[in-house]
């Protein structure tokens, strides 16, 4: 498993944690019940912290606390659970969520560019070749029909500024 | 018609390509059939019982006389020389291989057509009137409205894995021929109250295992605001829609579960925050897309009306063919022609190369190039000049396709079946062929008037059986076909579903039960005006039931 | 019941049958016949090494009946796929 951001493998610096044992220092990625158990608490440390949430969890519940949150972390349980397109979209048009979105779980390579559109910017890969794969999957389509939470310009832009 | 611009044919090519790709992938063990049947599903390539099937989108219907040709070429060169037209307006081919798959999509990019989102769990095929842009009765041509839909939805990256499947229709006539009332979202063109034309929008529809005729969510909205409160439904459905059970997957059911007035509080809430943002259509954007369907240019015809009444007089078989396959269309002077695929004894909405070739033909002869699919599945001409039926209605009979029997009760719509169908219970193909052939006199047909049978294999309902005047499903009783009558179905303005008759019959009882249910009506019918379904809705089930089962309606025993 | 072993091959999706040396047939009177339970699994077991090896799609064992040498599925699902479709298709003959 390789995280990828910017098309790049990079190191995980969040530690992926359960509400017991939540290291005193280092960025840590906490499950919804964690941060709703001990938001002040997390709230109060030095360094990031993120938020991993389940397909049924919809991120309208930590719409307030976006502002304090470098990550939010979207789990895909089956390639077909589909919710965290909507999710992420909203995060990012509706709550002005800045912080990485990433993608987790059951992540295929066919998907990575509906999810970088739908404003995905880090994305947790199964792969030999992470780099070569991520590249090619973002490579097959180079022309879109409809805007989404990108800058990719949509046909109906690039047809009336001809 | 829609064509491509560099951009549509660009993202066709780029699709044809990745395909290529991931069938690669596929045959050289890289990726297991679990991560690849979605990807050819997205692909329109199912596995089906004897082959892989290729189901080709037409979008709402619209077919030019080249791409007609081209869809014959893939037929003999990769499949058994047919294809086969279905309720969603498409084409099926069913004997192709996986490894031909990709050269078939690209043979189809040739001629601006491809096969994508024909399956999987997302916005499939948009589907419309069959007579869009000539209809008398028409406010407004529905197909701009289709084709901006269409590119909204191809690879529309938040909603390629919805809960399950997706279908959107749209009528621009108040009599709606597409069917709107069973689409997942139907939309009905029609003047609001200061007169301008809008959309009321329907939500919910469906057929499968659980019927359910659509509720209106909005009753009137601006079509530059389309896509905009589509994706407000869609998302809505995506996030909300069950995903633990494929049965009740459907938008359907979620409309259902939370009731349609809460369903419409989610998405107003959902439409506010996108109420003209980024996809309100310029105005600019819609004229563009208006020009690709503006009719071509009508003579000036003389009024042919007294010629033809002596031709039909002349001649009783065209003026039965006459009489049930050509409509009016809303320039003097022309004519819609619907070529019947329901000759007695064929496959409902199969059609050969020779005679794909051989319509082509035709359609540049007769309808300047063009053709159209319906979703019962037959073939249109629409825009013949009446000085000219009766040659091209000689040119139709040559080739065997003027059956006329348009809207009557052998123009049925029947799935493939479990001759082909790897979901399907029983055959629905020799049940309408009994059918057919039982019911052979035109004269008695037109007697009986507008009736429409539809048979499906399964309870999944791709005959749209629930929808039929007369509807049969086909149900496996410990190993045998047995066939499910209902009665009262209907898919237009009107839509209602089938109420079940009785104990399901055999195949051989089919036919004669039909004959017992048709003659019951015409003793019972007030006049020649009245159709099968008003007598229905008149004087209900009992009198039907009583003549088919007498005072029996203990299940059969299965021999 | 007897029992042998059907799938769709992948490359060109057709239904075929697994014979008794490990091939596969679009003949079903060529099938290997299952008497018990544990030839059953033996066949199985030969078909998913096929799906592995990129062969066959999904093999699955069906009920059949073996009577002079000629091979007939027992329902009537698996006797279409055996032998086509019921009702004749393609350009009319």
């Amino acid at each position: 498993m390789a995280l990828v951001k910017q098309g790049k493998i990079v190191e995980d610096s969040f530690q992926r944690v359960t509400d017991e044992a939540i290291p005193t220092t280092g960025a840590v990625l906490v499950d919804l019940a964690t941060w709703q158990a001990q938001r002040e608490q997390l709230k109060g440390r030095a360094e990031p912290v993120g938020v991993v949430l389940k397909s049924d969890e919809h991120p309208e519940v930590l719409a307030d606390d976006l502002p304090g949150l470098a990550l939010v972390a979207l789990d895909f349980p089956t390639f077909r659970d589909g919710r965290a397109y909507s999710y992420a979209r909203l995060l990012r048009d509706r709550y002005e969520f800045t912080g990485e979105l990433r993608a987790v779980g059951d992540v295929l390579l066919e998907q990575l560019l509906y999810m970088q559109r739908c404003g995905f910017d880090a994305f947790e890969i199964e792969s030999d070749d992470p780099e070569r794969d991520f590249e090619t999957a973002l490579a097959d389509f180079t022309v879109w029909y409809q805007p989404a939470g990108d800058d990719r310009a949509s046909a109906l832009q690039l047809r009336h500024r001809r | 018609m829609y064509r491509y611009d560099e951009f549509d044919q660009q993202l066709v090519d780029e699709r044809v390509t990745q395909f290529r790709r991931q069938v690669e992938r596929r045959m050289a063990g890289e990726l297991t059939e679990d991560q690849f049947k979605p990807l050819r599903l997205m692909n329109g390539l199912y596995l089906q019982l004897h082959a892989y099937m290729l189901r080709v989108n037409v979008p709402y219907g619209m077919l030019s006389s080249r791409q007609l040709r081209q869809l014959a070429l893939i037929a003999r060169r990769y499949d058994r020389d047919y294809g086969h037209f279905t309720t969603r307006q498409n084409i099926q081919y069913n004997w192709v291989s996986l490894e031909d798959t990709p050269d078939i999509l690209a043979a189809l990019a040739e001629v601006e057509m491809n096969a994508m989102q024909s399956s999987g769990n997302c916005v499939r095929n948009i589907t419309a009137d069959q007579f869009a842009g000539r209809a008398k009765d028409e406010i407004e041509d529905p197909r701009v409205w289709c084709e901006l839909i269409r590119q909204y939805s191809i690879l529309n990256p938040e909603f390629a894995y919805l809960p399950r499947k997706f279908k959107i229709a749209v009528t621009g006539s108040p009599n709606d021929r597409a069917a709107v009332a069973v689409h997942d979202i139907g939309l009905r063109m029609h003047h609001g109250e200061d007169g301008k034309p809008g959309f009321e929008v329907i939500v919910g529809g469906g057929q499968g295992r659980t019927p359910v005729i659509g509720k209106t969510i909005r009753g009137w909205l601006e079509p530059e605001h389309v896509l905009g409160y589509v994706e407000a439904i869609l998302r809505i459905y995506n996030m909300y829609g069950r995903r633990d059970n494929l049965y009740k997957a459907r938008i359907k059911i979620l409309v259902n579960a939370v009731g349609i007035d809460k369903f419409r509080e989610l998405v107003d809430a959902e439409w506010e925050h996108l109420r003209g943002g980024e996809l309100t259509i310029p105005a600019e954007e819609i004229s563009r897309i208006h020009a690709y369907f503006a009719p071509p240019e009508w003579e000036e015809l003389p009024d042919g009306a007294a010629t033809l009444a002596a031709q039909l007089a002349e001649n009783e078989t065209f003026a039965h063919w006459h009489q049930a396959n050509v409509s009016e269309h809303k320039q003097p002077g022309y004519a819609i022609v619907t070529v019947s695929l329901k000759a007695p004894g064929r496959e409902p909405g199969d059609l050969d190369a020779d005679r794909m070739d051989a319509l082509a033909e035709l359609a540049d002869r007769f309808s300047c190039g063009e053709l159209r699919v319906s979703h019962r599945q037959n073939l249109v001409l629409a825009d013949v000049r009446q000085d000219q039926l009766l040659t091209l209605w000689q040119a139709l009979s040559a080739l065997e396709l003027a059956t006329p029997n348009i809207g009557l009760l052998t123009d049925m719509i029947a799935c493939p079946g479990l001759d082909y169908c790897a979901l399907a219970n029983a055959r629905s193909i020799p049940v309408a062929q009994d059918i057919s052939r039982h019911f052979i006199d035109v004269d008695k047909l037109q007697t009986i008037g507008n009736l429409s049978i539809n048979i499906s294999g399964c309870m999944n309902a791709c005959g749209h059986h629930h929808v039929g005047n007369i509807g049969i499903l086909g149900v496996d009783k410990r190993g045998k076909e047995y066939f499910q009558l209902t009665l009262g179905g209907a898919s237009d303005q009107q839509a209602s579903l089938g109420d079940r008759l009785g104990p399901a019959l055999p195949q051989d009882e089919v036919p004669g039960a039909i004959e017992t249910l048709v003659d019951t009506y015409l003793g019972l019918r007030q006049d020649a005006d009245e159709t099968f379904l008003e007598t229905y809705r008149r004087v209900g089930i009992t009198p039907f039931k009583t003549a088919v089962y007498g005072d029996d309606t203990s299940p059969r025993r299965v021999a | 019941m007897p029992q042998i072993v059907t799938a769709n091959r992948l490359d060109d999706g057709r239904v075929v049958f697994l014979t008794a040396s490990d091939d596969w047939t679009a003949d079903i009177n060529g099938s290997a016949l299952a008497a018990n339970e544990e030839q059953a699994a033996e066949l199985l077991a030969a078909g998913a090494r096929a799906e592995a090896a990129c062969v066959v799609i999904a093999p699955y064992l069906i009920d059949a009946e073996a009577e002079n040498g000629q091979i007939r599925a027992a329902s009537i699902r698996e006797s279409i796929r055996a032998h086509g479709p019921t009702v004749p298709y393609g350009p009319p003959t």
